[in-house]
Order: C-alpha cells, then structure tokens, then sequence
C-alpha cells in the first residue's frame, strides 16, 4: 500500500447546495410515529389532566415522514467531516480511531436497556464492568481509587478539584489559591473558578515546561494545589515534575493531573509515580469512545487511596464472595451525576481496554509518540518549532515564519486550506503561549502514508503561499463562515431566522 | 502490535531511523528513568475481537434488561420505544466519529442538526433561546443555578423538595465552593408550598434575597406543581423562576415560559435515548432573550458564508471557557452532543401530534395502574395532587423488600420515594406499557402485598 488510507480528498460530501432546515421540509399532518397496540383505555386528555393546566395546542415540532427525514439526516452527515472519514489531526483531543466492537458493544440490550435503578442484585454484570473499569483505571494512572461519574473530562476537573476542597476542609484548612500553567486548557482555570478557588497562573520557561524556580515564586500557604498536563499542551514532557510535586506537597498542596495527554504514557509512566494525587481521564480520547460531534463522553476521577473517601458515592464494590454491590464513601462529596454517568461510554472504554491489554495500551503510546516525532521531523524548516525538546504524542509549531511568506501565512488561513487538502484541521491558535499555533495530534491509528501525506499537504501549503490559503476554503460544503455575523445578528432558531426575514439565508 | 495501531515493524523500524533513533525506548528520552515503569501494566493481555464480544456479552446478560424486568421505574429514566430510524441515523458515523464543531466548514451537518435541536427545544420549553445540551438534567440545573447567581448576584436559592432528589444532590455537590444558602423548600400533598419562605426564619433574613426559585412540574412526585405560584413567589423576591419540567408532558400541559419561567431545563432521555443504566442523557436548557449570553455551552448560530449561503456556525463563543478561562461562569466543554441528535430525530419522528400522543397514552396507562393499585387492599395515594404519568403510593409492606419481591415476578416495580416523612413506591408508565403488562403487574403486587 502507498496510498493513505486517512486521507479524504475522494469524498463525495462536497456539495455545494443548501439543505433546508427539517422545518422548512415540514407539512401540516404529516407524521412518521406509530405506536405499539396496548389495549390501554382511551380517556381523553380533559378527563386526565385538570383543564386550566392542558395547552391548547401541542408545541409545532417538525412534521415530516419518516422517508424525508431520512434523506434529511443523510444529507446532513455528508456534510461532516468525521473520523471515519479520514485523519483528524486535532491537537488536545485525540481524534483516534473507534473500534466497531465497542459500539456494538455498547448497543447489546443488557447494557443499553437497564434501568439504572435496577437493583444491584438484578445488574451484576454492569457493577462487574464498573468495577473492573475502574481498577484498570487505577492501574493505568497508579492510583488508588475511581469514580466513573463525571460525564466528561471538565466536569471530572470540577469533581477532582472539589475532592481537593474537601480534603483541605477535612483538615481545618481552606486555601484560596490553585496554581495552573500559562499552557493550560481553558477548561483549568474555568474549573477552578467554580470550585471556589482563584486561578493563579504560572508562566512556562524558554523550554515551555514548568520551572521549580518560577514555582517557588507563587508558593505560600494559601495554595490548595496545582493542576498540570503531563505532556503538557505543548506536548513536552516536565520532566521536573517530581520536583513540581515536592515542592507543591512541601507548600500543603495536593497535584491533578489534567489526563487529556493520557495517550502518550501509557505503560510508559503513571501519573502515581510522578507525584500526582488526583487525575481525570479522558475516556473519549484515550480509550476511544466516539467524540460524538462534541460528546458524550466520560471523564472519571481517579485519587490516591488517602483521597479515596472524599470520592462521590455511589462506588462500586466487590465482596468476598464475588458479588458486587454499591457503596458510599465515608466523607463523599457526593454526587455529581443524575445517576452513574455515561454509562454506555463506559462500557466502550472497557470494551477498548480489553482489546488493547497491558502490551497494547503501551504500544498505542509508543506509536502516538512515533507518529508525532516522524510527522515533526518532516515540517521542520518550514513550520518553526518554538521548543527545542522532542514532542510526544503531539506537537506545536508555528505558521507564523514559514520561509517564503513574508510573515504573513496566518494560521486560520492553513487550517482552512488543509480542509480542501481532504483532512480535518488541527488545533488553531492554542496554546496561547504560541503565536499563529498548529497544535497537531496525528494519534496512533494513522499509519505512516497518511501521516507523510498530512506532512506534504502541510508543506505545500507553505509552497504555494499566504494568498492561496487566506482563500480557502472552496471546495467544502459551505465556504469561510462568518463567524462576526452570527454573534451580531443572533439567529439561535429557525424561528428567529423567519422573524429576521429573508436576508439572512438568501444568495448573494 | 496493538490491535488499531496499523505499523508494522518495518513501519516502525523505517520511522525511527528517520528520526535516528534506535528504538521505541528513545522516543521516551525526555522521562526521566526514575519515572519510567519497570514492568509493565499489570493488565490482562489483550484479547482478539471474537474474544473481545464474547466477554461483552457474557457482562450483559448477568443483567436483567428491560425486556425481562418490565420497566414501571422512572425517576428520570424512561422505558419508552426507540423506532428503528432514531437508532440508524443517530448511528450515522459522520455524527458519532465527529468532534466539536471548531471548523464549521466541514461540520455543516452536526451543526444544523443542533441549530434544529435547539429550535425544537426553544418550542418545547415556550422559550426563545436553548443551547446545543448539557450533560444531563441535573447538570442543567446546576448551571442554571449558575446564570441565576451570575444575573443577580445573590447567593441564596428557593428550592422546591418536589425537584429530583439526585438533582439537588448534584446542586449541593457541584456548588459547594461556591457558598450558596439554598433553602429547601416543603412539598404539601404533592404542591411546593412557597407561602411562608420569605419570612420563615431560614428565609430571608439569613440568607438574604434568592438568585432563583426552583421548581418541577410534573414533579418527581410525578404532580403538576403549579408554576404560576413559583412565579409569583420569584417575582415578589425579585429573583429569576427555574422551572424543570417532563419534555414529554410538555405535549399536553403548558409550556414553562409560557407560565413565566426565566430558565427552563429538562432531562431529554425520554427522546430517543436508551435507559443505559443512566447515561449518557441529555441535559436540555432553553432561556428568555435576557439571559442568552449567559447560557453555558455551545449555541450554533445562523450566519453566511463568503458567497452568502445560509451556513451554521457556533457563535457568542467568547462566554466560553477556552476563550473567557477563569472568568467564564460555565467549564463546560464537550457536551452531550450525539445525544442531542438523537432527540433531534425523535422528535421529528414524533412530530406535533405525535409529541401529544405520546404525552397522552403515558397518562391514560398510568391512570389504569394508578386505579389497579388503589384498588387492592392497603395501597393509598402518597399525595393527591393531579398527575400526569409519573405516580407515588404508599404501601402496607416495606417498599425495598416489595422492589425485590416483584423483580422476582419479572417487573422493575418502581423507585423508593420519600413524602411528607411517609416512604412510598414511585411508579412511571410509559406507551411502552401494554394493558396485559400491568394486570401481570398487578396480579404479582397483589401477591407480595398479600
């Protein structure tokens, strides 16, 4: 094979027509829902509900057939770009590839259609899952404990952080301070905000790591911890952390890791060894769960075994003789979820670990680290590299002095045209800490013809020039948006755009 | 190698020494030895898909689906049908191999499907702006708290006990660094009783004005909570009205904001959504025009593209965290998306009058259990106000051993509740349920009663 199998240029979901809205597509009494016979009487909705509460009409939803909605829906998904369709470069989250088995996994009737009041008794296999799942998480991060609650990797840093809280209010304190890198994700500090705490953010060195001396500045008793990715968001290893952690720990601090960057060291390194005491994982990044168009997904905590009875209750706990059964930590936060999380997303997440095992996790590492290297050692000399160190499963380089384009290739501008190139764009304009940034994660599903591919259509667009790319895109289903517009003029619903009146959909 | 990782040995032998590396091991110079594992993880070794299946499926069937423990438990979880098409599109691999739309070019299809979600969720609420979801209904609530504390700037909240007791779990969890005062405030036959709150002595003149009222209606008692007396009661505390309200009744009953709520959320399971052993739901959130720009999350806009064709993009996005950071009053990030497309198709499926119908054959099957179980020997009411398809009685025997006892018999008989100090069993019918299902039911509830 020399063709790249991740590239998507021969998709058919270039067209250039609009589809109108499933309203648009609406006629008065048409209907596709039918429901089963039941032999219930029929009262009338005035014999059941007291008057004065009853609508006088249903609310207007769509009424279409089942037909129109399909082709609707069909025509709609070719005009996304998915990982299916080919690589997803996005920088931060992990866009890697979702095994089929998980889905059909996740589809089998005795997880998808169980209550979750059922009692325990009545849902070993799911507590089974649950428990395994959250061991084989502990193991992967070397901590002690896990909850599976949070439904996504910010609210698993809301849940940790207020772990933290609760662990210092235990013991009679209450600092008001975390301490995050300038390089964090947005979610850190928004995290921490709600958490009650204040954000104070630790500048990077000229190696974008953190730096015990910076560090020292910013510790005093009133630091409750910090956060950190490890690699962090430049994709660069601390390899100081140990020290990051003594001195954190020396200043009465717990550290969290942030596990968006799982997928580099699995197998390699533990959050545990490094000196963290609380970690949230990903599990739509790391262990593959879809992304869904922008969730579901999952984001469960793991803490040291000191932490483990401040987690939120519910946990799953095995007996002696092998049954499972729920349980509530002694001094839990509560919980933070209507019932155990996103549960489905779950079982995907386990469904992946087995597939992979203790060998496999640590080679989807290696070959997340492999690919990123190899796709940066073929963009050097034309994308500048701010840091000198050695990326791991991602890497940011700059557009911003590409020889040949006067200073002027922006970095929007190469997202834009890589869309017509056939793959999706990576990460623009983040980390903050670098100008015109491409924040670029090829994951360990693509192979090395589609990561060399991703590497040319980068270089070409250097070649051919800040002109050509500020154009793009032309060839997608809609061209560049206008992003000002849509925050000037608010159109949230198709009822706001039919009171805007025709101006806002009509052809120039 | 690794099952989805495609490199074969010489792929990888080729890229290392283009990198001039030896081995793998190289690639990890940058952590320290110190810190690099010695053994490897202490997991099973992988397993072949077949394999893989086989484990799955053992895991499922030491469950007991819905299908052999008919479902009378809702609390939040309904057992409704899922039509084949909803599963097929829904499934589609464009929107659920997909990730946040941050290059709209190429995400037209996501993006317009939550501009119609958002759009169908604006009609259900009676509200004018909803955003593209939340992780689940009680998160809805949390961040609504949210917008009401950032709008007012107080930190006390009303809050009726008629509001799903996880939910207000997930409140109190979630807002604990945030020091509200939130006053529960008491249900009375099934009706939040708001006279009383601003002068009791927990009331105002501790905790100072509220940020919101909160309430259910239908409530998790499964009564019509009337929202009219909520209003006035956030009206006369000048504090904004949140109201949670069922997304199916709300083919029947009025809508939230056209009885005066400021902030309407909803748990969206019901459409579309399997009962999942709890997740991933979706959590619905629609507001008036005031409070747009403090609503959490993605909103997908209509906008124009270079040569002015109609194109959806995600806009206002300078509330978000990514963008606002420590300032921003919500962390979401990824949501619930895929979800979210589900309801979209479900409720088109559904259509106007097929909302309504499913609204109203929930009612008339809980009206016939509801009659059934009062007719035998020691099952009363819990509360008497109307309900719609969500109901609470009182028992003779203790309501975990009859849960027990009627799983036994093949039914998931309902949800422990708490009323007024009396406990009870919370039992939800969906248009699932076949008349012949619940004379079984009611065969075998006789029977642990007797």
């Amino acid at each position: 094979m020399t063709a790249p199998g991740g590239r998507a240029v021969s998709a058919p979901l270039l067209g250039h027509g609009e589809e109108p809205t499933v309203f648009e597509l609406s006629a008065p009494g048409r209907r596709a829902a039918s429901f089963r016979t039941t032999g219930v009487p029929e009262w009338s909705a005035e014999e059941l509900i007291p008057a004065d509460e009853l609508r006088s009409e249903p609310p207007a939803l769509a009424e279409v057939s089942e037909r129109d909605l399909v082709a609707h829906m069909t025509r709609l998904s070719h005009r996304q770009y998915s990982v299916d369709l080919g690589a997803y470069p996005l920088g931060s989250c992990t866009m890697k590839y979702n095994p089929k088995v998980c889905d059909e996994a996740a589809a089998l009737e005795g997880f998808a259609n169980v209550h979750p009041a059922t009692p325990a008794s009545h849902a070993q296999g799911w507590l089974e899952l649950l428990w395994g799942l959250a061991h084989a998480l502990c193991e992967v991060t070397g901590m002690g404990r896990a909850t599976l609650q949070p439904p996504a990797g910010a609210a698993g840093e809301l849940t940790g952080l207020l772990i933290m809280r609760a662990w210092h209010q235990a013991q009679g304190r209450s600092p008001g301070k975390v301490l995050i890198p300038d390089s964090a994700h947005g979610t850190n500090p928004a995290s921490v905000s709600l958490a009650g705490y204040q954000t104070v953010s630790v500048e990077s060195d000229e190696r974008g790591l953190v730096s015990p001396d910076v560090l020292r500045k910013y510790l005093d008793g009133d630091v409750a911890g910090m956060m950190l990715t490890n690699p962090n968001t430049l994709g660069l290893f601390e390899e100081r952390i140990v020290e990051v952690g003594r001195l954190v720990h020396d200043a009465g601090g717990l550290l969290y890791y942030d596990g968006a960057n799982l997928n580099a060291i699995m197998g390699i390194t533990k959050p545990a060894v490094m000196g963290f005491d609380i970690v949230h994982l990903n599990l739509h990044k790391t262990f593959a769960v879809p992304h869904g168009g922008g969730g579901p997904g999952a984001g469960p905590v793991a803490v040291t075994t000191e932490l483990s009875e401040f987690l939120p209750g519910p946990l799953v706990a095995r007996a002696d003789d092998g049954t499972f059964y729920w349980e509530q930590p002694a001094r839990s936060i509560g919980r933070t979820h209507g019932w155990h999380g996103n549960a489905l997303a779950l079982v995907r997440a386990w469904a992946y670990i087995l597939s992979n095992g203790s060998e496999g996790l640590r080679q989807v590492s290696e070959a997340a680290v492999l690919n990123a290297n190899w796709l940066l050692s073929r963009l050097r000399g034309t994308y500048a590299v701010p840091y000198g160190s050695p990326p791991m499963h991602e890497t940011v380089v700059s557009t911003k002095d590409a020889p040949g384009t006067n200073g002027q290739l922006r970095a929007l501008d190469v997202a834009k045209r890589l869309l017509e190139k056939g793959f999706h764009a990576p990460t623009v304009y983040f980390p903050l800490v670098v100008a015109e940034a491409l924040m670029i994660e090829p994951t360990e599903t693509e192979s090395p013809e589609t990561i060399a591919a991703l590497a040319d259509a980068l270089l070409e667009i250097a070649r051919e020039g800040a002109e050509v790319a500020a154009l793009a895109p032309t060839t997608t289903p809609v061209g560049r948006v206008d992003e000002a517009r849509a925050a000037r003029r608010l159109v949230l619903t198709w009822d706001a755009a039919r009171a805007e009146g025709p101006g806002v959909s009509a052809p120039a | 190698m690794a099952p989805y990782v495609p490199h074969t040995a010489q792929d990888v032998a080729r890229m290392l020494a283009d990198l001039g590396l030896v081995s793998t091991e190289d690639l990890f110079s940058c952590v320290p030895p110190a810190l690099r594992l010695a053994g490897g993880l202490d997991l099973p070794q992988g397993l072949p898909e077949p394999d893989v299946a086989a484990e799955m499926a053992r895991l499922a069937s030491a469950n007991r689906a819905a299908t052999e423990l008919v479902c009378f438990a809702g609390g939040g979880s309904y057992d409704h049908d899922v039509p084949a098409v909803t599963r097929a599109l829904a499934g589609r691999s464009e929107f659920v191999t997909s990730y946040t739309p941050y290059q709209p070019e190429v995400a037209q299809g996501v993006l317009q499907v939550l501009f119609e979600y958002q759009t169908l969720v604006s009609r259900l609420a009676g509200l004018p702006v909803a955003n593209a979801s939340v992780y689940d209904g009680a998160t809805a609530l949390v961040e609504a708290v949210n917008m009401a504390t950032a709008a007012t700037g107080r930190r006390a909240l009303w809050v009726s006990e008629g509001v799903n007791p996880r939910w207000r779990e997930v409140l109190a969890t979630l807002t604990a660094g945030q020091a509200l005062a939130v006053v529960e405030v008491p249900l009375i036959d099934g009706i939040t009783r708001w006279e009383g709150v601003a002068g009791g002595a927990e009331g105002q003149s501790h905790e100072g004005p509220p940020a919101a009222v909160v309430v259910a209606s239908p409530n998790y008692l499964g009564c019509i909570d009337p929202l009219g007396a909520a209003r006035a009661a956030a009206t006369e505390a000048g504090a904004l009205l949140i109201a949670a309200f069922d997304p199916v009744a709300s083919g029947l009953l009025r809508s939230a904001g056209q009885q005066g709520a400021d902030v309407a959320v909803a748990e969206g399971q019901p459409f579309g959504s399997r009962l999942a052993f709890g997740g991933p739901y979706l959590g619905m959130m629609a507001a008036t025009q005031a409070h747009v720009r403090r609503l959490p999350g993605r909103l997908v806009g209509q906008t124009v593209d270079r040569s002015g064709r109609s194109a959806y993009v995600t806009t206002l996005r300078a509330r978000e965290q990514d963008i606002r950071r420590e300032k921003a009053s919500s962390n979401i990030c990824t949501n619930q998306t895929l979800v979210a497309v589900t309801a979209m198709v479900q409720l088109a499926w559904l259509g106007t009058t097929g909302l309504r119908e499913l609204a109203l054959r929930c009612a008339r099957g809980a009206r016939y259990l509801r009659q059934g179980m009062l007719a035998l020997p020691g099952v009363k009411p819990l509360v008497g106000a109307p309900m719609v398809r969500e109901f609470a009685v009182a028992l003779p025997v203790a309501i975990d051993l009859v849960v027990e006892r009627m799983a036994d018999e093949g039914f998931l008989a309902g949800l422990p509740v708490e009323a007024g100090g009396q406990e009870g069993l919370l039992v939800a019918v969906t248009e699932k349920r076949t008349k012949a299902e619940m004379d079984a039911y009611l065969e075998s509830l006789g029977k642990v009663l007797s």
